[in-house]
């Protein structure tokens, strides 16, 4: 009986067999279920409180001309001083580390997908997820290596973007080779027929048709690694004055200003590391949504 | 797939042009070079973190896996990591402690127990706490959590003084302090949304037809998710929780943040002190000179291969289990 009421739905109809049920399991399914809700409310609220937080004490500072002035000359008790340093700073350095991943996650994608052999392309999937893995300060700590005192090139903003790089490259890879298994086998069919060579259809055909998804996965790429310190206080190693030049001289960038304002220590010093962080949180969550936005219109377009 | 398609292209193209067609494809080799330089990126790191960490290591005059001091810019220089590698794999397990019973709640939460409508707008939410970027949560850490949980920690430790770790000795935890704890708290907010991720994403790949069966035979919901749904989800949800842990250990900033400056081991995790292999380099690289630096990269180098093993295993776990399934990529 119970058997055939729980079939039935597993929403209403089997909520009210449960209370039908009587001892021990009746007690059990419903202090797990209370659990469950209870898991969830436990892992909503340390967000909720970062959020309420960051906003509340971001707001003091939060002003037009703190976003168009830099630290330059401004003293760790004065209540002047701002981000427009660290928000060029972290701008330039996004878009190089996008240019550097972007084409080359494309590339890996594509050999993925359309060319791969069986076996190399397992190790290379492989190694790509373990990429993923990689603690952003190791990517630091390899372009400090390898181009800051290896190469004897000094910190910049491009260092900066190198480590970023490194970071972005397997989220683009792995969602791009998604996006791109999502294109039906009828297109390419149809390329070929029409005599096409395998080169051009992938780059007339199959590259467009996933062209939004690819766009979606780059756009969560550049928003993951927006708010990454580790490897640019390593590489970039920051600054207080405005310096627009990327590929000379430390530059500052929005997270290193958090950080080091944090660890600055003084009133004015935290009251700006709140307004950053609130600065960074808008950044962040602005190019989630543009990513958010894209997927859907592409839904509806389907 | 690739066969067919293979297949297709030598039927469709009319005789003589097909060899051509199919010997011209430079597209194909840029293509392959370019996933040749992805492997020779992960071992450029390796190697070049090899070559910078041997001056340093040549210069200590102590054994570096077991020395408890962090001076390698004195003269002679004296370092070691044992204190770091502590410190890192303490929190780090800590931090799964307190995260996985979470993580798992609310992914069964999110696949069985959410009103339908309302489950990929609570998935996107939990999603929402690995878009915090580290250094905000180092910052709420520091300035909001350290202070706030001062009487929760005092409360631990005067009523479970007597399990080991929890237990305080000249009675530190009445003042604010910056403890592993703490930390550990912050990673287990970080690495959450990683578990839960992986682990809904397991949970949703369980065939319906074996709830259904469960629920058919009289289960309850709770006897259902136990019976049913956890135990073909299990090599997934283990490797999601390596995956988390391979998080937990790399985490810098809001570590770095919450404990700051500090080289001493000790047990009481609720007391203030203890040190990362990640946090470390982030809080001693602005004073390190030029054997400080180099002793830095080389205990990045430890934690590359900590990491690296431990996504190994967390990969082929996740891997195989969805060869067995089928599904899941």
């Amino acid at each position: 009986m119970s058997a055939a009421s729980a079939m039935a739905g597993p929403g209403a109809a089997a909520t009210s067999q449960v209370w039908k049920l009587r001892g021990r399991r009746a007690i059990v399914n419903r202090l797990m279920t209370g659990a469950m809700y209870l898991a969830f409310l436990v892992a909503v609220i340390p967000l909720a409180l970062v959020i309420w937080y960051t906003v509340g004490k971001g707001l003091t500072r939060f002003s037009w001309s703190f976003l168009t002035h830099s630290m330059a000359g401004v003293g760790p008790n004065d209540v002047t001083g701002g981000i427009y340093h660290a928000i060029t700073g972290t701008v330039e350095q996004l878009l190089i580390a996008a240019a550097i991943s972007v084409p080359l996650g494309l590339l890996v994608a594509i050999y993925l997908n359309e060319y791969g052999a069986k076996g190399f392309s397992t190790v290379v999937r492989l190694l790509v997820d373990v990429m993923t893995g990689i603690p952003s300060i190791v990517a630091g700590l390899f372009v400090l290596a390898f181009w800051v005192l290896g190469l004897h090139e000094g910190y910049s903003g491009f260092a900066g973007s190198m480590a970023l790089s490194i970071l972005m490259l397997p989220v683009v890879t792995r969602s791009s080779e998604e996006m791109l298994r999502l294109v039906p086998n009828s297109l390419r069919e149809a390329g070929y027929a029409l005599g096409i060579p395998k080169w051009r259809v992938i780059i007339s055909v199959i590259l467009p048709a996933a062209r939004t998804g690819i766009t979606t996965g780059i756009m969560l790429a550049v928003a993951r690694v927006t708010g990454e310190t580790a490897p640019l206080l390593l590489t970039a190693a920051g600054t207080l004055f405005v310096n627009n030049n990327p590929f000379h001289g430390q530059q500052e960038a929005l997270p290193l200003y958090v950080f080091s304002s944090a660890a600055g220590g003084t009133p004015a010093d935290v009251n700006r590391a709140w307004s950053a962080a609130l600065t960074l949180i808008l950044m962040v969550v602005l190019l989630y949504v543009i990513a958010r936005l894209l997927t859907r219109r592409d839904a509806t377009r389907r | 797939m690739t066969q067919s398609t293979a297949g297709v292209e030598h039927d469709s193209t009319p005789a003589g042009t097909p060899r051509r067609a199919r010997r011209f494809e430079p597209f194909r080799g840029i293509t392959f070079a370019a996933s040749v330089l992805v492997l020779l990126i992960l071992g450029a790191i390796a190697v070049f973190l090899i070559i910078k960490a041997i001056p340093s290591l040549s210069h200590d005059k102590k054994n570096f896996f077991t020395t408890k001091s962090w001076s390698p810019d004195a003269d002679p220089p004296v370092f070691g990591i044992a204190v770091l590698v502590y410190g890192t794999v303490l929190s780090s397990v800590l931090a799964l402690v307190l995260a996985v019973p979470v993580a798992l709640g609310v992914a069964i939460f999110v696949v069985e127990y959410a009103p339908r409508r309302l489950a990929t707008w609570l998935g996107y939410l939990i999603d929402m706490l690995a878009t915090v970027p580290s250094v905000v949560y180092g910052l709420w850490g520091l300035l909001f959590l350290v202070p706030h949980i001062r009487g929760f920690q005092h409360f631990l430790a005067t009523t479970f003084g007597w399990i080991p770790i929890f237990a305080d000795p000249n009675n530190r935890t009445s003042v604010a302090s910056r403890s592993i704890f703490v930390a550990s708290i912050v990673l287990a907010i970080m690495v959450l949304p990683v578990i839960a991720a992986i682990a809904r994403e397991v949970l949703r790949q369980v065939d319906p037809s074996l709830k259904e069966a469960a629920l058919a035979l009289g289960a309850t919901r709770w006897e259902m998710v136990r019976t049913a749904l956890l135990p073909p989800s299990c090599p997934g949800i283990i490797g999601g929780i390596m995956l988390g842990l391979g998080r937990a250990l790399g985490e810098t900033i809001a570590i770095a943040l919450v404990l700051g400056t500090s080289f001493a081991v000790s047990l009481h995790v609720l007391q203030p002190g203890g040190n990362t292999i990640a946090a470390n380099i982030a809080n001693y690289f602005g004073e390190a000179g030029d054997t400080g630096r180099s002793a830095l990269i080389a205990t990045g180098l430890v934690l590359f291969v900590m990491t690296l093993g431990v996504n190994l295993i967390a990969r082929t776990v996740i891997y195989r289990s969805a060869v067995k399934q089928g599904g899941l990529r």
